[in-house]
């Protein structure tokens, strides 16, 4: 596929707070990308950099190759969905979706055709004379969906769209953004702090953390292969953990030793310290005895599902987290064991792995 | 009656005697004569051609004060809007700065600035330029309204204007519009609460004024408000001048109906 847009290098301040540090992106056509993170990531900034209503301090933003940096919103064809949609009050929605087609000057019967026809995407057939005060929160969000896109921009920009929105709508949105992208084959860049809508609905998943990319990939590698601690804690639950590499492709977690996947080739030799990552449902229970180690489950919670449970280590003060189908008791002592797949190892941050690469066993 | 309905009683108290009273007697005098008897002479009396040259005239002058607030106002109202939150705070007290001072002051301020052996006219002599005649004319009363009403165009209308939200503004660009089709299709339609009550609150004061026209215009030039008050000052006609006062009440009600069909929001409802 196509580069659609590109960042380089783009750093924003706001005063002496640096949002953004060094931002680069690339965005293909016709792909979902999600920039996920926590609030103050730079998430929002970035949005509003493509969107045009930032400029960068340094670094240019490309457009199908063209340089847009200092091209203004207006010129753009790239539309938003704000996060509290910036509906216009005093005028109704089939006003509101026709705006950029009367800015324009696109004359009214081909207007109105656009307005029923961007109105009929988004399910809401009709609405043309409604006041917006006479919307519910997920009626708005979908009027401002056929405002963006009536225009046929090439991109859209959703800032955090469904954050307003109580959960049962949230997941009926979800499945609606994506039929809405297929049919409509432009590219989404998307916005949001919940983990579970980048990974539902995107192509690619950036994560991002106070200014900096921390990770890009589908959802399935940023599950699966979290580059830090960070991104690990950050997706879905996980038992982050701190250990050294006691052996080739072996890892000692809290005097305890695990075979893994990662040795010398894929950065990680003998004697370094790094963090270990185990999603806490590729612990599997055996009996007593029978695992890699035992311990003793201090709490359990049914949550739909699954069970989750706190087990607390034989060895040592770690207290891990485990997801399970079966049901087991509190007091109960169990056997883990984890597929050596399953054991994520990651580099130390920085300023802690430069201090700590040789360490006695 | 609960305790709450009774704090309000010093308002209706004050309500009853401040306005119902005084109301229903300028109603009395202006549908009386000197015998006590019914009679319409006194509201019909501002068809005379005196009376309705000087409305007339008060009508203009109150029309071109109130545009020309409007005009300077609006894009104040658009700088404050967009300050920063330390210098807006600024502003707005530079603008209600000379409302600390007393009205009548500031209005004869305006005399010695415009006669002509004022602090203007020596400027321009000294630049050898012919004197002026500025006092006692149209254009000062225009002035001094200005002067004296401009704070109440530009308060209700940064008022509005500070709470449009950014983001509407940004969506109007997002969605292809320049700066012009955002001020007259976004701006300026969000602002009418704002701007309905500035117009309301410069016209109907301009309309009646007696005390501007008096100092600025040296009695030489008489309005509406200077006719109706010679009636209970000079002539002591109370029934005349509460029978003009009342055709006026009927302007200012009709003035202000006009005005709220703009105003679709409501927001700025009077009566």
């Amino acid at each position: 596929m196509a580069e659609l847009i590109r960042l380089e290098g783009i750093v924003k301040s706001f005063d002496d707070n640096i949002v953004l540090n060094g931002i680069d992106l690339s965005v293909d056509e016709n792909e979902f990308v999600t920039l996920l993170g926590p609030s103050g990531c730079g998430k929002t900034t970035t949005l509003r950099i493509i969107g045009g209503f930032e400029t960068p301090d340094q670094g240019r933003v490309y457009f199908n190759g063209v340089d847009i940096t200092d091209m203004p919103a207006n010129k753009r064809p790239i539309n938003t969905v704000f996060q509290n949609y910036a509906l216009f009050p005093h005028m109704d929605v089939g006003e509101n979706i026709a705006f950029s087609l009367r800015v324009k000057g696109e004359d009214e019967k081909t207007i109105k055709k656009k307005v029923a026809d961007a109105l009929e995407l988004v399910n809401l057939k009709g609405f043309e004379k409604r006041r917006i005060d006479q919307l519910s929160g997920g009626q708005q969000q979908r009027i401002a969906m056929a405002r963006a896109i009536v225009n046929e921009p090439k991109v859209l920009l959703l800032d955090e769209p469904l954050g307003a929105l109580d959960l049962k709508l949230r997941q009926e949105m979800e499945y609606e953004l994506v039929r809405l992208k297929k049919e409509l084959g432009i590219t989404f860049i998307y916005i949001t702090h919940d983990q579970e809508e980048a990974l539902t609905m995107s192509d690619k998943v950036v994560v991002m953390n106070e200014g900096y990319i921390q990770q890009e990939g589908t959802p399935q590698e940023i599950y699966d292969e979290p580059v830090n601690a960070f991104v690990a804690d950050f997706i879905g639950d996980s038992n982050i953990l701190s250990g050294v590499m006691s052996d080739e492709k072996v890892v000692r977690i809290d005097g305890i030793d695990y075979p893994c996947i990662d040795g010398t080739e894929e950065g990680f030799p003998p004697r370094r310290k790094v963090d270990v990552v185990i999603r806490p449902e590729d612990i599997d229970i055996v009996p007593y005895g029978k695992g890699l180690w035992n311990g003793t489950i201090t709490s359990k919670l049914f949550i739909g599902v699954h069970y989750e449970m706190l087990v607390q280590s034989e060895t040592g003060k770690i207290e891990w987290l485990l997801q399970n189908y079966d049901q087991h008791e509190v007091g109960e002592k169990i056997g883990m064991y984890v597929d050596p797949e399953n054991i994520q190892i990651m580099h130390k941050p920085k300023s802690e792995a430069e201090a700590a690469i040789e360490i006695d066993l | 009656m609960k305790a709450s309905k009774a704090y309000s009683i010093p308002f209706i108290i004050w309500i009853f005697a401040g306005t119902l009273v005084p109301l229903a007697s300028i109603a009395f005098y202006g549908f009386t004569n000197r015998d006590g008897d019914f009679t319409l002479e006194n509201i019909l009396a501002m068809f005379r051609s005196d009376h309705m040259q000087a409305l007339g005239l008060s009508l203009l002058l109150a029309l071109i004060s109130t545009a020309i607030c409007l005009v300077i106002a609006f894009p104040m109202a658009m700088v404050l809007r967009e300050s920063k939150y330390g210098k807006q705070g600024f502003l707005i007290f530079v603008i209600i700065l000379p409302m600390w001072m007393n009205f009548l002051l500031r209005t004869m301020a305006w005399q010695v600035l415009l006669e002509r052996q004022g602090v203007i006219n020596a400027v321009i002599s000294a630049i050898g330029l012919p004197r002026q005649e500025m006092m006692n004319t149209p254009g000062a009363i225009v002035l001094g309204m200005v002067y004296d009403f401009l704070p109440f165009m530009i308060l209700p209308i940064y008022n509005t204007v500070s709470k449009i939200d950014d983001h509407l503004i940004e969506a109007a660009y997002d969605l292809g519009a320049g700066r012009s089709k955002v001020y007259t299709k976004i701006i300026l339609p969000l602002s009418v609460p704002g701007i309905v009550s500035g117009i309301t609150m410069v016209f109907i004061p301009a309309l009646t004024t007696f005390v501007i026209s008096n100092m600025l215009g040296g009695g030489k030039i008489n309005l509406i408000g200077n006719i109706i008050e010679q009636e209970f000052t000079v002539n002591s006609n109370w029934y005349l001048g509460s029978g003009l006062s009342l055709v006026m009440m009927l302007f200012i009600i009709a003035s202000m109906l006009i005005l709220q069909r703009f105003d679709k929001t409501g927001g700025a409802s009077l009566i």
